[in-house]
């Protein structure tokens, strides 16, 4: 990860508005993203989270506010349509519902589409595609089409199309929500690879502590406004916030948590179950020893 | 509780595509019973069977061999009875908030009510009492169920089932797809139920956290069979077993049963985080000592 | 269950007519129609029965199950042929005459000639299109063929893409609406008894929430595939490129030389044969 900042927002505001009223959606946000990095937003339903990813592609224009996308002004009213294309292929995005964003009958076609649509030469596109296909390991499933896969290979080959498209960044929306445990493992192997290996910078956008716990850094949105903001670690230590915002910390967290509001002095910043392990063996025998 | 069963199948066996290639046996002679009044998981992967399953239990599918009984009677019997199974045994579908299609909430809750043929004043009677079931006040009767959230229109397509009273009540994944406190609303709503109505419940689900926190028992699906069932403490007691199946205990009982093997007397069969702090602030000395 | 039904019935394999270019086999069948009602003479019909034949070894199908295609249609068959061998009127004597219905000798062979018109024409279609053609080439095919015509602002392009995502989203949606009849059926919907109001009147709680849920589909994806730079076919490349080759020649001339046989059948050969 460097700290060169690919995505920087200013004083961003949004909201939508119905017949009756209009209601803020993100308010006054403020927020820088590195290249490289690998970022979780959580935040409950209707937190603004999802609007955030469809303004950093243009899908959506803020009401006031800058968005810079590395250096650019995305928000500047006289951006040209190939800039905003450009901007579309640089942040690719994957959404929640695996059935509705794929939009041909076979899979490498699929993957094929967006690359199609910059206008890349046919070779070109043939290449990307199959390196995609062996990126996240679906080459076997090339000519089949989408509707005989299950959920994880089916959000596979979404991302394979995002990747033809050769992006800096692929903003998640809530990809593995309507996943069972095993497509979700799979979602989240190939974000990791894509952040790790590639160095492709990740937003993810999520309600799954146990994902969030991968990031580098976690975001944690409530009513349109950035409430938390730091390391997984330092995010999920704070149980009580995280719980009266909505939200959910992994199970060994808010154990730690218990066991410290219970007058036991732990430590409260365990994450994964190989942490709790380890810190309770270190509490045990001095807790022994001091009897 | 009763040890008397409500749902019980006998050697249950469904097959797919019979003399097609796409043939494949869905459920080999699957034998189990469903205790009354009990919140039972039946938990699995994608594929094990679990959803194509519960369609037996209100005769949307019919098996290929094997018997399926709800209170004591075979359901494919031809009695008149049977015809109503579906009154009998409420089966909630996946994402059940695809289904709604009336104008208002009050409507759409009343469809299940009304296709029983009961009075007028007993379904509006029913669809409130649903309604307060699963959370949702009186206000939102003349609203359409198109403009709710994701979470509300699960919540009302969840009442169109109970607005039946059904003596079963089953749910597929009833919180796919839901932000944490979605799922807990959901969750309360179901146990309301079942607290105010005795019946009996039964939740598919692939979520091993839900079933530990709401299931008396379960029945784990693999490929087709029964590969566990008992008491959920005694189920997820074998985490070993559960992993040869690709499904993981929750980590809290995955975490309580490495203190256990690592030679602290603790229990293996935790299944909540309230426990498991219980345990240890037992074991540590805590509470007032510190 | 609807689900069993299975669409498109393409069936995918290696052989000269699956790889030949979509665009060569529209433009033959094309062709191929005109033939078939160009000829007049008993051995034209030979000739494309034989042709018919060929293409379907050439093209490794299994005769059964081409025949069974047909079976289907027979009913329709039977009763074109009927129709014209009691309607049409001969100049010479009745062969049989029974008041209303009566058969000429001229009725005999239009049944004959219409039947195996109406044989041949399908069994062509389905071996040189559907059997042998993915749904996604003959899109491709036909748009590629149309293109000439976005020039004249007709909307070719996207024609072809609504074409390509209807087909995708066919199987999505039957799979769909199984689904929604059963949890309707589980809330005590009864599709299957009444008369017809009732019966439309019990489809409403299938036909609404699909409706909504396509919808809901059509926005998601038009979203997505904004996200992936879909802007209409506006310098748009393809990965496949479609290029003619040495087969695609043969196969023409191929076409072609039948087409001369008809013609030359039907200027030359008389006799009883000629219809």
């Amino acid at each position: 990860m460097s700290n060169t900042p690919f995505i920087q927002i200013e004083n961003l505001n949004f909201s939508y508005e119905d017949e009756s009223r209009r209601m803020a959606v993100l308010k006054n946000l403020n927020l820088t993203i590195e290249k490289g990095s690998f970022v979780a937003i959580l935040g409950h339903n209707g937190s603004g989270k999802s609007t955030l990813a469809k303004l950093l592609n243009l899908m959506l224009l803020p009401d006031s506010g800058r968005i810079l996308i590395d250096g650019v002004d995305i928000t500047d009213e006289n951006l040209s349509e190939d800039a905003l294309y450009e901007i579309r292929r640089r942040i690719g995005m994957v959404f929640q519902n695996p059935d509705n964003q794929l939009v041909a009958t076979v899979v490498e076609e699929d993957i094929a589409f967006g690359p199609e649509n910059l206008g890349v030469e046919p070779k070109e596109i043939r290449r990307r595609v199959d390196e995609a296909m062996e990126l996240l390991g679906i080459s076997e499933y090339a000519k089949h089409s989408p509707a005989k896969l299950s959920g994880g290979q089916k959000q596979r080959v979404a991302i394979a199309g995002v990747i033809a498209m050769l992006p800096e960044c692929v903003v998640f929306d809530e990809a593995t929500a309507m996943l069972d445990p095993k497509g979700r493992e799979e979602v989240m192997n190939a974000i990791t690879m894509l952040n790790r290996e590639k160095g492709i910078t990740v937003i993810h956008i999520t309600h799954n502590m146990e994902e969030a716990v991968l990031a580098d850094r976690v975001i944690v949105i409530h009513d349109g406004e950035i409430v938390k903001d730091g390391t997984p670690r330092s995010v999920f230590s704070d149980v009580e916030g995280l719980v009266s915002r909505e939200l959910d910390v992994p199970q060994v967290t808010q154990l730690f948590h218990l066991l410290k509001t219970r007058g036991i002095s732990v430590t409260t910043d365990v994450l994964t179950e190989e942490e709790a392990v380890k810190a309770f063996v270190d509490l045990y025998p001095e807790k022994n020893h001091g009897k | 509780m009763a040890n008397e069963a409500v749902i019980k199948t006998e050697e249950l066996t469904y097959v797919y595509g019979k003399g097609t290639p796409f043939y494949r046996v869905a459920l080999d002679r699957v034998s189990l019973s469903i205790e009354k009044g009990s919140v039972t998981g039946i938990i699995g992967h994608t594929g094990s069977g679990k959803s194509t399953l519960v369609q037996h239990f209100n005769r949307l599918l019919k098996p290929e061999s094997g018997t399926v009984s709800v209170s004591g009677k075979d359901i494919w019997e031809k009695t008149d009875e049977n015809g109503k199974i579906c009154f009998k045994v409420g089966l909630v579908f996946q994402y059940p908030e695809y289904q709604l299609f009336e104008e208002t909430v009050e409507a759409d809750v009343a469809y299940g009510p009304k296709n029983m043929g009961l009075s007028e004043e007993e379904i509006n009677e029913r669809v409130k009492r649903s309604l307060q079931l699963v959370g949702l006040s009186e206000s939102y009767l003349q609203q359409s169920p198109f403009e709710l959230s994701g979470g509300q229109k699960r919540r009302v397509a969840i009442a169109g089932i109970m607005a039946m009273e059904p003596e079963v009540l089953v749910l597929d994944e009833p919180a796919a797809g839901l932000d944490p406190q979605g799922r807990k609303e959901i969750f309360s709503g179901i146990l309301r139920y079942r607290e105010q109505t005795g019946k009996t419940v039964i939740i598919v689900s692939h979520s091993m956290e839900d079933m530990a926190s709401y299931c008396d028992s379960v029945i784990v699906m693999n490929r087709g069979e029964v590969f566990l069932s008992g008491q959920t403490r005694e189920v997820f007691s074998k985490a070993d077993a559960l992993s040869s199946v690709h499904l993981n205990v929750p980590q809290i009982t995955s975490f309580m049963s490495k203190l256990q093997k690592m030679g602290y007397p603790v229990p293996s069969d935790v299944l909540t985080v309230e426990d498991a702090a219980d345990v240890l602030v037992k074991l540590l000395g805590g509470e007032g000592t510190c | 269950m609807l689900k069993d039904v299975t669409f498109g019935q393409y069936f995918p394999g290696r052989s000269l007519l699956h790889r030949l270019d979509p665009r060569i086999k529209i433009l033959s069948v094309i062709l191929l129609i005109v033939w078939i009602f160009m000829a007049e003479h008993i051995l034209s019909y030979a000739l494309l029965l034989l042709t018919c034949i060929s293409l379907i070894l050439v093209a490794k199908l299994p005769l059964k199950t081409v025949f069974r295609s047909i079976r289907g249609i027979f009913i329709i068959l039977l009763i074109t042929a009927l129709i014209n061998l009691f309607l049409t009127k001969g100049e010479g004597k009745p062969l049989v005459d029974w008041g209303v219905f009566s058969i000429y000798e001229e009725g005999i062979w239009r049944a004959i000639k219409m039947f195996l018109r109406i044989t041949i024409l399908l069994i062509m279609t389905s071996v040189v299109l559907t059997y042998t053609t993915s749904p996604i080439d003959l899109t491709d095919g036909i748009e590629r063929l149309l293109s000439p015509l976005s020039y004249l602002h007709v909307p070719v392009h996207d024609f072809a893409m609504m074409m390509s995502i209807a087909l995708r989203f066919i199987p999505t949606l039957i799979e769909e609406t199984d689904k929604i009849m059963s949890a309707q059926k589980a809330r005590g919907a009864d599709f299957s008894s009444g008369g017809i109001v009732k019966r439309i009147k019990a489809l409403l709680p299938v036909l609404i929430p699909l409706f909504i849920s396509a919808f809901r589909r059509a926005e998601e994806l038009a979203t997505a595939m904004e996200c992936r730079c879909y802007r209409g076919g506006k310098g748009r490349t393809r990965m496949k490129v479609l290029h003619m080759g040495v087969h695609d020649i043969l196969f023409s001339v191929w076409m072609l030389a039948l087409g001369a046989g008809v013609l030359l059948i039907n200027h030359f050969a008389y006799g009883l044969v000629g219809f």
